[in-house]
């Protein structure tokens, strides 16, 4: 039977895609981990670099990624999902919305280098704040803000509409059938998107680059600069001077998204409703 | 025809008090403004960037900036062909890499993966996006590079280093997007399909993947939009030399990464051409993205003329 002959080749490539898309990821988490995991001491992470080839910890980076992913998600989240609400529940199919959506999508694709350069141009130099955290969270905040309203866009739609009827029929105005019926029942979803959006911050080096700068630096007011693990680690890759430091700030980082991301998953797998 | 009775507006209605009424309105125009930042930070980025770098296009002439074949800021040459060369080579050799292996991935998930094999291999797929791309890079740089070097008779700087770390980078973009597309199937084509008697592979590329097509393209040129726009993973792996290559071993840049290159050190033209190719970024990943919905449109025309 030659049908059955290409379906069993066929297939076994199909698995064979599947098992090479696993195995990269398992490849690069590996390697990452084997070669960072003797690093990771106490020491590396709360002290501060030192020296020529930033022998020591990297204790600013952490503070610096942590301070400036909080700020953009603090200036994010708020705006998203108003936004998203806005889409889901009041607006007419339109011309508006399709430009809306239209800005969304290409906000989404933006390369990180062209934000990067944005929040040079706009934040750092033309208004002034200087290579800032507020500068940096701001940028990033753009780059967060579609993928953001984009799950909470979703997340609204998936809850059922007699959820909404039984608000209307008690006589609540749409804004309490919003934030009392509909927000809450799609909480746990929009959640999942802001801590997605968050890892996605994290790790993003393009954008941080030009707007909070490389000085080694803890930052404590909101117009400090820093300098973030990721752009750490690519100075150190691409110096090859310390290596092991390299590996260490690796892992630390991706570490930090995987909990990210593995605490998005179950987060929503304990709280989901809709 | 008698004219029917006017329906009375939410404000002949009085259900609520006025003040309540205010309110409401007042927090639909909020949630209107805010829904609109999004419109607004594109235009904010349009004239930032574009007001920076647009004296690179005036100044240099646009047709010899883009089509300029030298790249020699201290001489004050700006030609970014080199680069959008670099760019186009490096996109399209992880798109050939990528694409059959997203594709495969996402058809495995929608039609062969058993439930607790899905379980395993979708999250792999969502956190292979989760990576940093610096992490990429990294990974690139000290492990792929001397692979690429030992095959090559370079040091393994070069297009074929990135087509892989890309190539790793835009299966996530391609896989779920195909898999939703395939996904949206109507499940009676395929029960039609096997009822006839055809394999489950003959299902798949005979009904499957021309029922979903536009879907898969939109997740290609998607992809291709992620490939066009990576930065950093690209640029630790490329060898940074903005020429025309002589083979895809050997060092070369692509818009992207000469940006990231020259910021450093830059200034006024030079400083001033790097924003012109951060326009030019930005035009190609918006045009990406107007082709999808151009394609998408199109294809609810369709379904609806049926």
């Amino acid at each position: 039977m030659k049908k059955n002959i290409a379906n069993a080749i066929a297939l076994t490539l199909l698995w064979i895609a599947a098992i090479v898309t696993v195995a990269v990821l398992g490849t690069v988490i590996l390697y990452v981990f084997v070669n960072g995991i003797g690093e990771l001491t106490p020491k590396f992470i709360f002290t501060w670099p030192e020296g020529v080839a930033a022998e020591g910890g990297i204790w600013p980076t952490i503070v610096s990624t942590m301070y400036v992913t909080v700020l953009a998600m603090v200036i994010v989240t708020p705006i998203a999902i108003l936004a998203a609400v806005y889409l889901a529940e009041y607006a007419v199919q339109g011309r508006l919305v399709n430009t809306i959506r239209f800005a969304a999508d290409s906000l989404a694709s933006v390369p990180s280098i062209v934000m990067g350069l944005f929040g040079l141009a706009l934040f750092v130099e033309a208004a002034g704040i200087g290579f800032s955290m507020l500068s940096a969270a701001l940028a990033l905040s753009f780059l967060m803000l579609p993928i953001v309203m984009r799950t909470t866009e979703e997340a609204i739609r998936a809850v059922p509409k007699y959820i909404r009827w039984g608000s209307y029929g008690l006589g609540a105005t749409k804004w309490q059938v919003v934030s009392r019926s509909v927000l809450p029942a799609s909480m746990p979803r929009i959640v999942t998107g802001i801590i997605l959006a968050t890892g996605r911050a994290v790790g993003e080096t393009a954008v941080v680059i030009y707007t909070m700068g490389q000085a080694i630096n803890l930052p404590i007011t909101l117009f400090d600069s820093g300098r973030p693990m990721t752009v750490h680690l690519y100075l150190l890759a691409m110096e090859g001077i310390n290596l092991p430091a390299a590996y260490g700030t690796a892992l630390l980082l991706m570490i930090l998204i995987l909990t990210f991301n593995l605490g998005a998953r179950y987060f929503l797998r304990r709280n989901r409703k809709v | 025809m008698a004219s029917l009775p006017s329906i009375p507006t939410e404000n002949k209605l009085r259900l609520v008090s006025r003040a309540t009424h205010l309110k409401e309105i007042g927090l639909k125009n909020l949630f209107l403004v805010c829904a609109c930042v999004a419109v607004a930070g594109v235009l904010l980025i349009f004239a930032f960037v574009g007001l920076r770098g647009w004296p690179a296009f005036a100044e240099v002439g646009p047709w010899s900036f883009l089509s300029g074949t030298e790249w020699n800021p201290t001489d004050g040459i700006f030609g970014i062909l080199p680069l959008i060369w670099g760019t186009v080579v490096v996109m399209l050799g992880a798109l050939v890499i990528g694409t059959p292996l997203a594709v495969g991935t996402a058809v495995f998930l929608s039609e062969i993966a058993t439930p607790r094999v899905r379980a395993i291999v979708r999250p792999a797929v969502e956190l292979l996006a989760g990576i940093p791309s610096v992490i990429y890079g990294f990974f690139g740089l000290i492990i792929l590079r001397p692979i690429v070097a030992n095959f090559t008779d370079g040091l393994g700087f070069g297009a074929v280093t990135a087509w892989f770390i890309l190539a790793i980078m835009i299966v996530p973009t391609i896989a779920t997007l195909s898999e939703d597309a395939l996904r949206s199937v109507p499940p009676g084509i395929r029960e039609a399909s096997y009822a006839m008697g055809a394999t489950t592979w003959q299902t798949i590329y005979k009904v499957l993947i021309p029922a979903a097509k536009i879907g898969i393209i939109d997740a290609i040129i998607l992809g291709m939009g992620r490939a066009i726009g990576e930065t950093m993973a690209v640029l630790m792996v490329v060898g940074n030399a903005p020429v025309f290559p002589e083979s895809i071993a050997a060092p070369i840049a692509t818009l992207t990464t000469q940006i990231v290159m020259d910021m450093p050190y830059a200034a006024g033209m030079h400083r001033t051409a790097l924003f012109g190719m951060a326009i030019v970024l930005f035009l190609a990943s918006m045009g990406l993205v107007a082709l999808v919905r151009l394609m998408s449109r199109f294809q609810t025309s369709i379904e609806s003329g049926r």
